[in-house]
């Protein structure tokens, strides 16, 4: 901090007020904006969900996979997600602070490590995708009639959580693991909001599993519960693993670029963190994602 | 924040990360009964946890990692104002309308 320039021309031009180069300063504007649309984008997630807080699912009902593993293990495939893009914003810092060193086997290395995290999170991303998308094994009754036009889905009895009024995950907090116990039980009856579906309305229903992507149902119902809640699934893990695919993108070509000494010749290393900047804002993203997707 | 950022301190923001993280599985997996059955302005005690948590890892991750914290006064406050005013006040007209909406369709 240079408290003793002199005031008088700092604004008037051929000063930098900011200290940062042009580079940084515009990256910084571009992130202010991209996290103007993440939050209008959770704000508008929000919004469905407390108007529907009656139909919205449980998160913990929904994303329960885990590699190669079978059984119920709400969270903990997220939260290894988590861990892995805060691993890669680890290294990508340590990548720009080797660049301030003029360290370039440390920027080589640590940016190799960055593209391989985000590269991770991509493939895990997929896989998620894969699972919400494919649904349960029991899967929802769709029943096409409900308020305002609207389809709704019924669940059944060992799965019955979905259908009551607790979206904050209040009434399953103690006996969590009984309601699971009967998953291999022949199914007797589907709930709805907490009610047997009546005969006639059992006519007109319909077996879904998961959350179609594609086709010509895409997007008509999901068996987890409202269909703005697989609407906004997809189009905010979509956009934010879109953030994280270019981010990777950009950090391949400043990867070759310090190979073929580009920053060494120039004298900084300055592209890498930027690049760094746009790299811990998607970390930032997700930080918030998973938050109200997944423990809200 | 010095302006040389050692790898002692970007590994101990990492540390600070994990833990915050790791609290926030926990507890969102072992749902602790006090949590969830009080609420303070609307929001049960857990999900005002989380919500506090994550913005100290926002908090981190912007400082440490974007090296906001060693930057001029007047740059911090020209990216962190326009955020701090806008999405508060999105939120609000967001979440208050959300409320009066379910109210007309459900009662």
């Amino acid at each position: 901090m240079k408290q003793e320039e002199s005031k008088k021309n700092f604004w008037g031009g051929g000063e930098r007020p900011m200290e940062a180069s042009y580079g940084k300063l515009m990256m910084w504007f571009f992130l202010i904006t991209d996290a103007l649309t993440f939050s209008a984008f959770l704000g508008a997630y929000g919004y469905h969900r407390f108007t529907h807080s009656a139909e919205w699912p449980v998160a913990d009902h929904v994303f329960t996979h885990f590699p190669f593993v079978h059984g119920h293990y709400p969270l903990l495939y997220v939260a290894l997600m988590t861990f892995i893009l805060i691993m890669s914003s680890v290294t990508m810092v340590l990548a720009v602070h080797a660049g301030k060193h003029m360290n370039k086997k440390g920027v080589v290395i640590w940016l190799f490590l960055t593209i391989i995290g985000g590269a991770t999170f991509l493939g895990s991303q997929a896989w998620e995708w894969y699972h919400f998308i494919k649904g349960t094994k029991q899967g929802a009754l769709l029943i096409p009639s409900g308020e305002n036009g609207q389809p709704r889905v019924a669940h059944y009895l060992h799965d019955d959580s979905h259908g009551h009024d607790d979206s904050h995950g209040h009434d399953d907090s103690h006996g969590h693991d009984d309601a699971y116990a009967g998953k291999s039980e022949p199914i007797q009856a589907a709930y709805l909001n907490g009610d047997i579906v009546p005969e006639e309305l059992l006519l007109e229903s319909r077996q879904v599993y998961g959350a179609p992507l594609t086709g010509p149902e895409a997007f008509q119902y999901n068996e987890y519960g409202h269909t703005t809640f697989s609407n906004f699934f997809f189009f905010i893990t979509g956009f934010h693993g879109f953030h994280v695919f270019t981010g990777v993108i950009i950090n391949i070509i400043i990867f070759i670029n310090v190979l073929n000494n580009v920053y060494q010749r120039r004298g900084h290393y300055e592209m890498v963190e930027k690049v760094g900047l746009y790299w811990h804002f998607v970390d930032l993203v997700w930080v918030f994602v998973f938050t109200f997707f997944y423990l809200v | 924040m010095s302006k040389e950022n050692s790898t002692r301190e970007i590994w101990l923001v990492f540390w600070i990360l994990l833990v915050v993280t790791a609290v926030e599985v926990i507890l969102g997996i072992i749902k602790p009964p006090v949590l969830i059955d009080n609420y303070i302005i609307g929001v049960t005690l857990l999900n005002m946890t989380f919500i506090i948590l994550t913005i100290v890892k926002a908090y981190y991750i912007v400082y440490a990692f974007m090296h906001l914290g060693s930057e001029r006064k007047n740059l911090k406050l020209s990216i962190l104002l326009p955020v701090w005013i806008l999405i508060p006040y999105l939120l609000f007209i967001l979440l208050t309308e959300s409320a009066f909406q379910e109210f007309m369709l459900h009662g």
